[in-house]
């Protein structure tokens, strides 16, 4: 059976990953933080779909140890999907260097430090599947997150980059760039409903992509298209904009 | 986050800030924080019993413990549906050991609730398979009870509608099936005496409930149709149904489009409805095995049924009576027929023995019926409490949203027991929901 490993196993975005690859016939490897309190989803998973998943700790922000976490996994994943991400406060962030540094460390930072070494294992071995979860936020930088964009912004271009040194060695990398989705995160925003996605759905069309080998996908898809549009606004007017 | 909320009768509708979480620790971090609450489940009970202007919904909190597939013993978190659990127990031989009529209820409401089903005369209420499960008090601290293990804890518990604190995790004890079919007999009784006399000569049958027509005067005056069910074996399939006899029925479902105006539903067509439903079937008896979803759960194929009941909602009135008072019943659905208010879904039971401190079932009949809310009705249901009370019966709280306290009082004979639990376990009355305000079992602010 293949196994997958899930770095940032709390979120719902993870919770709905895992169902998805269980029920798919996938053993899980669940990396959080207190990853003690995962066990009842541990449990779940195993209960539900007849697979095993194990639990494992993991600090997206503690580089440190990220090699030795690494090398304790048994088995070694064949996919691993990159989930953990911090919103944080921007306007906090824009006078405490501790959130803003949070915000960096945990959505770029921690994020490249786990996959190089994932993405080098991948490598020597010639097979592997990895995805990381970025977001349209760091398609362009706008005034209400610049800080979570441009550190999504960060772990997009690397997800590009790593995309492109390991297509030679028989890995794959895909992208993935949710909109809005209905999670801890953010509830309690205002979400417009067509716009928004189910973590569920997030699930499902990571799943559909990785056995499609996608590269880049968007979820729902018609953010591509909005991001499209954004993107092409004129700077000169753009700036004037309160996005 | 506020927003607006309601069971599934639709009735009241009420501003709440839902919270709903994943993990323990945030969850006694609430209780501990907020002034009071209500948990709330998957918001299926049908009026205000887990609506409060602070409600703790456990519908995250659904993982699988444990299942001892060999002795068929479930472990899990309070908020997992029934829906989900059977997916999980039926492909291994198992079965809920007791189901209400829908199965998208969660299990930590099945024993708030203490929800009985078709075999209640037979294996008692869903809390009597309970094994042992832990409450989180409102002090924010979690106790483990049972049946041995603070039995009052447990008993204010089963049937409390979430009173005592939230039930965090569930460890029960599972039916051992040969198949998921169910060896189905239904009956038509011509009459209201007819199915009482039915009900006696198939007691022995493990499900049993009826179908009735309370539109109809004379003669055929209580005409209903009785439906009893076995699990089936394996030697009842067909040939296609042997190859995989645990299958899991196929997930067809419909949902109601739209809310219907509440004009639509009167006692015409509500009578042309009950005329096709009791002609459907053309023989006197019938004699099949079906999948065990259109047997328990007929109506979960149509997701939002309950929009068809038009915006103001609809109470589902459901009493008992004991047994040895049939003439009450008898005066009741007269009452209802003299009224003309109607309903499509009038559900009636025979319940056996089993009684517990706040459970709604006692030995005799029990009467589920659906109303709309219209001018009048509320008075009426206030007529039938008195007569309900007269015979020595009471109302099911799961469903109720109108109620008068003394009403409670003079049902619930152990409710001065009920209330000095509470206080034990909640003496500053943290947990406390509409209905619960209401009916004053708790202190209003």
């Amino acid at each position: 059976m293949p196994t997958l490993l899930l770095l940032g196993a709390s979120s719902d975005m993870a919770v709905a990953l895992a169902q998805k690859f269980a029920r798919c016939g996938y053993d899980i490897q669940l990396a959080a933080r207190n990853a003690a309190r995962l066990d009842p989803l541990r449990s779940d998973l195993a209960i539900r779909h007849g697979i095993s998943a194990s639990l494992y700790e993991f600090d997206a922000g503690d580089f440190a140890k990220h090699a030795a976490f690494f090398a304790s996994l048994d088995p070694k994943p064949d996919l691993t999907i990159c989930v953990f991400g911090y919103l944080g406060h921007q306007q906090a962030a824009a006078s405490d260097w501790a959130e803003c540094e949070r915000i960096i460390q945990v959505n770029y930072t921690g994020a490249v430090s786990i996959l190089n070494i994932v993405a080098n294992y991948y490598a020597s071995q010639h097979k592997g599947i990895i995805a990381g979860i970025s977001s349209v936020a760091g398609e362009r930088g706008r005034q209400s997150n610049y800080f979570y964009g441009s550190a999504k912004a960060g772990f997009t271009a690397y997800l590009s980059g790593l995309r492109n040194h390991l297509y030679h060695q028989q890995v794959h990398v895909l992208t993935v760039q949710p909109g809005f989705v209905y999670t801890r995160m953010t509830e309690g925003l205002p979400l417009p409903k067509l716009l928004t996605a189910t973590p569920e759905k997030v699930a499902d069309d990571i799943y559909k992509a990785i056995g499609k080998k996608k590269n880049v996908i968007y979820v729902k898809w018609f953010w591509r298209w909005i991001m499209f549009i954004i993107k092409c606004i004129p700077e000169f007017l753009f700036k004037k904009l309160k996005l | 986050m506020k927003k607006e909320i309601a069971n599934w009768g639709n009735y009241p509708v009420t501003e709440s800030d839902e919270s709903n979480f994943s993990y323990l620790e945030e969850m006694r971090q609430y209780v501990r924080t907020t002034n009071h609450f209500i948990p709330r489940g998957n918001g299926r009970c049908y009026g205000d019993a887990s609506l409060a202007a602070n409600t703790l919904t456990t519908t995250r909190f659904d993982k699988i413990l444990s299942f001892d597939i060999p002795h068929g013993i479930f472990e899990c978190q309070s908020g997992i549906t029934l829906d989900q659990i059977l997916e999980v127990i039926v492909p291994k031989g198992w079965f809920l050991p007791v189901t209400p009529g829908t199965k998208f209820i969660t299990v930590g409401g099945a024993v708030a609730s203490d929800v009985h089903g078709k075999n209640h005369h037979v294996d008692g209420c869903f809390s009597h398979h309970v094994e042992e499960m832990d409450i989180l008090l409102a002090d924010g601290s979690i106790a483990t009870c049972g049946p041995d293990l603070l039995p009052d804890l447990y008993e204010a518990t089963c049937g409390g509608m979430g009173l005592t604190g939230v039930i965090t995790r569930i460890k029960f004890h599972l039916k051992k099936i040969e198949t998921s079919y169910i060896r189905q007999k239904q009956i038509k009784a011509a009459n209201l005496e007819e199915l009482l006399r039915l009900f006696d000569e198939f007691k022995d049958y493990t499900y049993s409930v009826a179908w009735i027509d309370c539109l109809r005067k004379g003669k055929a005056f209580g005409r209903s149709i009785l439906m009893l069910g076995e699990h089936a074996k394996p030697g009842d399939l067909n040939e296609k149904q042997q190859a995989a006899p645990l299958r899991l029925p196929k997930k067809k479902q419909f949902v109601f489009p739209f809310t219907l105006p509440s004009w639509v539903l009167n006692i015409f067509t509500v009578k042309a409805f009950n005329s096709l439903y009791y002609r459907k079937n053309l023989k006197r008896e019938i004699n099949n095995v079906v999948n065990y979803e259109p047997f328990f759960y007929p109506l979960d194929v149509i997701l939002h049924w309950n929009r068809g009941y038009g915006k103001k909602g609809f109470i589902q009135y459901q009493f008992v009576l004991p047994k040895e008072n049939k003439e009450g019943l008898v005066e009741i659905l007269h009452r209802i027929n003299d009224k003309g208010l109607g309903s499509f879904l009038a559900v009636f039971k025979l319940f056996g023995k089993q009684e517990s401190l706040i459970g709604f079932p006692m030995e005799g009949y029990t009467l589920a019926l659906d109303f709309p809310v219209r001018p009048g009705l509320f008075e009426f249901l206030d007529e039938l409490d008195t007569l309900v009370l007269r015979f020595g019966g009471r109302i099911y709280l799961s469903k109720d949203a109108r109620m008068k306290p003394d009403i409670l009082q003079a049902g619930y004979k152990d409710l001065p027991r009920f209330q000095s639990i509470l206080r034990k376990y909640d003496p500053e009355g943290k947990i406390r929901s509409i209905q619960s305000d209401r009916l004053l079992l708790t202190k209003p602010n």
